[in-house]
């Protein structure tokens, strides 16, 4: 077995600071509901806004999506799919409500 | 060769594959894919958004999230998730198949830990009646958890049988390159099960 390099280390580091990150955001996220110390109306919009910071954690440190040219690509892919998800599942979630709303 | 230069795609390094443009671009397709599942989650997630009150008197929200076993459950993802990371740097750094090995395992076995947690929660779930066809929250609800729950599965025998293949031949470069293709699959199971005890479970008892 060889001696892990500087740059081996570097990258577990990075790894390490990823996971601590998700730890502290998922703690905060089952806080935020379990221990009721945020107001009730407060509770949902924290929860998005958690669980959309630990995406792009996720995504940053584990996955390696970032802003450096050779993986632009990946990140129009995904910004791209990202774009048509929004439209399809924002329409879906307008109409159907309309319609709940209409039939009441 | 400086990390920057030779990292193509997102995740690890193929800069030492053989298969060099080949590779990168077997990669890029696997994105691809990658991206069609989470549309394909993203829409499941959708209908459950319009079906979260269409509980029909039936079990709602609160009775089918026991929220000790979720945590448990985003614990063991997490930690396999994070495990895959250090068994691909294993294999980055060239520390030999047995280290690789034992990290790839930590991974399959807290894979094989959440499905497991999963599962008695799907069984406490039928227990109580709270079964897919009883109402429509319920019907997205199995639908979004148990597609998630598939995919995992799915995951672990890939692990399994990616084992097999690094044990009867090494870890060659065509097998790096799967081993590659999988992480990006595990982690980005980790990132959909963000959404899903977030927004499901969650956002349900809140």
């Amino acid at each position: 077995m060889k001696h892990s390099g500087p740059e081996e280390r570097r990258e577990r580091g990075f790894y390490t600071l990823g996971l601590g990150l998700s730890v502290v955001l998922t703690v905060a996220s089952f806080a935020s509901v379990m221990t009721g110390i945020l107001p009730s109306a407060w509770v949902i919009p924290a929860l998005v806004v958690l669980a959309l910071a630990q995406i792009v954690v996720q995504l940053r440190y584990f996955l390696h999506i970032d802003f450096t040219h050779q993986k632009r690509e990946d990140l129009q892919l995904l910004l791209f799919t990202v774009l048509l998800l929004a439209i399809m599942a924002f329409g879906t979630l307008w109409v159907m409500a309309d319609l709940g709303d209409r039939m009441m | 060769m400086s990390d920057q230069q030779t990292n193509m795609h997102p995740g690890l390094n193929l800069g030492y594959v053989g298969g060099g443009k080949h590779e990168e671009s077997k990669v890029f397709g696997f994105w691809v894919f990658l991206m069609s599942d989470l549309v394909t989650f993203g829409l499941v997630f959708a209908i459950f958004g319009t079906m979260r009150n269409a509980t029909a008197g039936g079990p709602g929200a609160h009775e089918v999230t026991e929220l000790r076993s979720i945590a448990i459950q985003t614990g063991l993802l997490l930690l396999s998730s994070f495990a895959f990371s250090w068994a691909s740097l294993a294999m980055k750094y060239e520390a030999g198949r047995w280290r690789f090995l034992i990290w790839f395992s930590v991974a399959a076995t807290s894979g094989l830990g959440f499905l497991i947690f999963e599962l008695l929660d799907f069984h406490h779930l039928i227990e109580i009646g709270a079964v897919p066809q009883r109402s429509g929250y319920l019907s997205a609800f199995w639908s979004l958890v148990g597609l998630h729950g598939l995919h995992v599965a799915g995951g672990l025998l890939w692990i399994g049988v990616l084992t097999l293949q690094i044990l009867k031949f090494g870890l060659t470069d065509t097998i790096k390159s799967r081993i590659t293709r999988l992480g990006l699959y595990w982690h980005f199971l980790d990132i959909v099960w963000i959404g899903i005890f977030s927004l499901v479970f969650l956002a349900g008892v809140a």
